[in-house]
């Protein structure tokens, strides 16, 4: 039986229409619906809050945090501007849904962020995106453009007296500026270190207003549960876990892409869906969940389904739901180095622990590739990860060191081969 | 030195977009403008944004040094950014980086005697699904590449 999900789908569903990023495809499948009754029934905040909580919608950029909680954080009764801001500086090797949300559903994510705006009590938003998806700036402003026009953003929004607006932000090539209270000091103008917290951004966010930060697909989900109600949402994945997710699947697979499939779907569903590993070849290892996420051994993989419980437990995380295919080729200390190397190059070097410490890794894994490591050199990475992790400001520290310690646990015998022998393990 | 008047109605657009005390936050864009302008952004173009937007310069230049698309040297007039990371890795980014360093006989962070290609190494461009990839002069992705494609894209870039 070949591995196929013909259910609702939450965000991509545009991409089975002809012309899926137009106003005119969104607004014939349903779309500014649920803005427009939200407004014409003036839906209290807590309702639709309450909806999102029901929905058990979990942030889609890494973290998994319940997104009906984190709205409920912002302050209600804040005399001045509060703003919502959406997340799309899609950087972590291995992620590239969030692209494809704004290049082909652009308007569910406008709606999204407008129906946040309401809920929160907002008076803009801003959209930050990576700035190697320049094309995507530009369309999307286009996008906005569009719903100005027709009535969905600026003042008197539908009718109903309230004025809201939203703006494109760029990146211009730093990873760390994902971090949200880096992507904050972005938007201020400013090189992006992460800012020490508390206070959290809903008390003190962007300009020092209250302000909610989430994820692009967590965003688009949103008109989605509003119009088809929580509970459904809920349904389409598992307790928990609501929903459907865009996973990207990337690396030693038949088909790369996204797949918009539901929470809990069984990876290897998935890998078949991308049409399996690469022809002739097979499955060595996993990474489940972004570049941070640590990594899977096959076998321990293909035994989970896809959700945040399942590979929390399995040792890893869900993380962006960017899936990393590595076949039997692959040099298990090649692939670290450079994920060990893009770590070192996007510290954004204000803690002393992710500054010194990412250099350090690199160059020991790197010594360890190129047939100069020492016998030692492995519980020095551990050692080293260990004075990184918890001991910086921001996720970034963490993030370098979950590659390393998973890569030597699982891996540990290649490690040694190529200390030891000064080559490859792989092919020889 | 200024920027054309098409630069200054960009750069107006985008603060336009902010609060109206909060002008530094069109500082990445007016950067982009400047650099699209200029080919690369040198310290008087700095300065320059940093009037324009009310800002200490210094300010500025920390933002142009943090953000890695920004050119604070001269640069070829095709630059050519190669993501290699993990994922653009495993689908071949190695063979088609090497590719371009033989053809053009520079490495990494190097421009071509005429002037014409500036070589560099990119970090992921999230859009690891089409990879390999590279950036033309920050702004147009080209995806799927391989030896034979480089080959067009290079032929096209007088």
């Amino acid at each position: 039986m070949s591995a196929t999900y013909t259910g609702p789908k939450v965000c991509l569903w545009t991409l089975d229409h002809a012309d899926p990023a137009s106003l005119a495809t969104y607004v014939a499948n349903g779309g500014y619906e649920p803005l427009k009754k939200i407004l014409a029934e003036k839906t209290p905040a807590t309702e639709i809050i309450e909806q999102v909580k029901i929905s058990a919608l979990r942030g889609r950029g890494g973290a998994g945090f319940p997104t009906g909680l984190k709205w409920s954080f912002m302050p209600r009764n804040y005399d001045g501007d509060k703003y919502v801001v959406c997340n799309t500086d899609e950087g972590e090797p291995g992620t590239f849904k969030d692209r494809d949300i704004v290049e082909f559903n652009p308007h569910q994510l406008i709606e999204g962020m407008i129906i946040a705006g309401y809920t929160l009590g907002a008076k803009a938003g801003y959209n930050y995106i990576h700035g190697e998806i320049f094309e995507l700036y530009e369309s999307w402003e286009k996008a906005l453009e569009e719903a100005r026009a027709a009535g969905y953003l600026g003042k008197n929004i539908c009718g109903s007296g309230w004025d809201f607006d939203l703006h494109a932000h760029q990146g211009y090539g730093a990873y760390i500026c994902g971090e949200e209270t880096a992507l904050l000091e972005s938007i201020e103008g400013k090189k992006g270190q992460p800012r020490f917290k508390p206070p959290f951004p809903a008390s003190y966010g962007l300009f020092g207003k209250p302000t909610t930060i989430n994820n692009t697909e967590t965003l688009a989900s949103i008109p989605w549960i509003m119009r088809h109600g929580g509970q459904a949402f809920l349904e389409l994945g598992k307790p928990n876990n609501g929903g459907t997710k865009i996973f990207s699947i990337s690396g030693h697979v038949n088909k790369p892409g996204n797949y918009e499939i539901p929470l809990g779907t069984p990876f290897a569903d998935l890998l078949e869906m991308a049409g399996g590993v690469r022809d002739g070849h097979t499955l060595k290892a996993v990474i489940p969940g972004g570049s941070s996420a640590p990594v899977l051994p096959a076998d321990i993989m293909m035994g989970c389904t896809l959700d945040f419980d399942s590979i929390a437990k399995a040792g890893s995380m869900l993380g962006s739901g960017a899936v990393i295919v590595m076949d039997e080729t692959v040099c298990m200390v090649k692939a670290l180095e450079r994920l060990a190397y893009f770590y070192f190059e996007e510290s954004c070097g204000q803690c002393t622990p992710c500054r010194e410490g990412t250099g350090w890794m690199y160059r020991v894994i790197k010594r360890i590739e190129h047939g100069e490591g020492r016998p030692e050199d492995l519980d020095l990475l551990m050692s080293v990860g260990t004075n990184i992790a918890g001991r910086t400001i921001c996720a970034l520290g963490e993030a370098a060191v979950g590659p390393v310690q998973s890569f030597i646990t699982h891996f540990r015998e290649e490690f040694e081969y190529h200390i030891e022998n000064k080559k490859c393990m792989v092919g020889a | 030195m200024s920027l054309s008047a098409e630069s200054l109605s960009q750069i107006d657009k985008e603060i336009a977009k902010y609060p109206a005390d909060r002008k530094q936050s069109a500082v990445m864009a007016a950067l982009r403008i400047a650099q699209v302008e200029k080919g690369w952004l040198a310290n008087e173009t700095l300065e320059f944004v940093a009037e324009y937007l009310g800002m200490p310069a210094i300010a500025v230049y920390e933002v142009a040094t943090f953000y890695n698309m920004y050119d604070l040297e001269p640069c070829g007039r095709h630059k050519i950014t190669v993501c290699t990371n993990l994922p653009c890795q495993l689908q071949g980014a190695d063979t088609v980086a090497d590719y371009l360093k033989q053809k053009l006989g520079i490495g990494f962070g190097e421009t071509t005697a005429d002037g014409r290609f500036t070589l560099k190494e990119g970090e992921c461009f999230g859009t690891c699904g089409s990879g390999p990839l590279c950036l033309h002069n920050n702004h147009k992705m080209h995806t799927h590449l391989s030896p034979e494609t480089v080959d067009k894209l290079l032929d096209e870039l007088k």
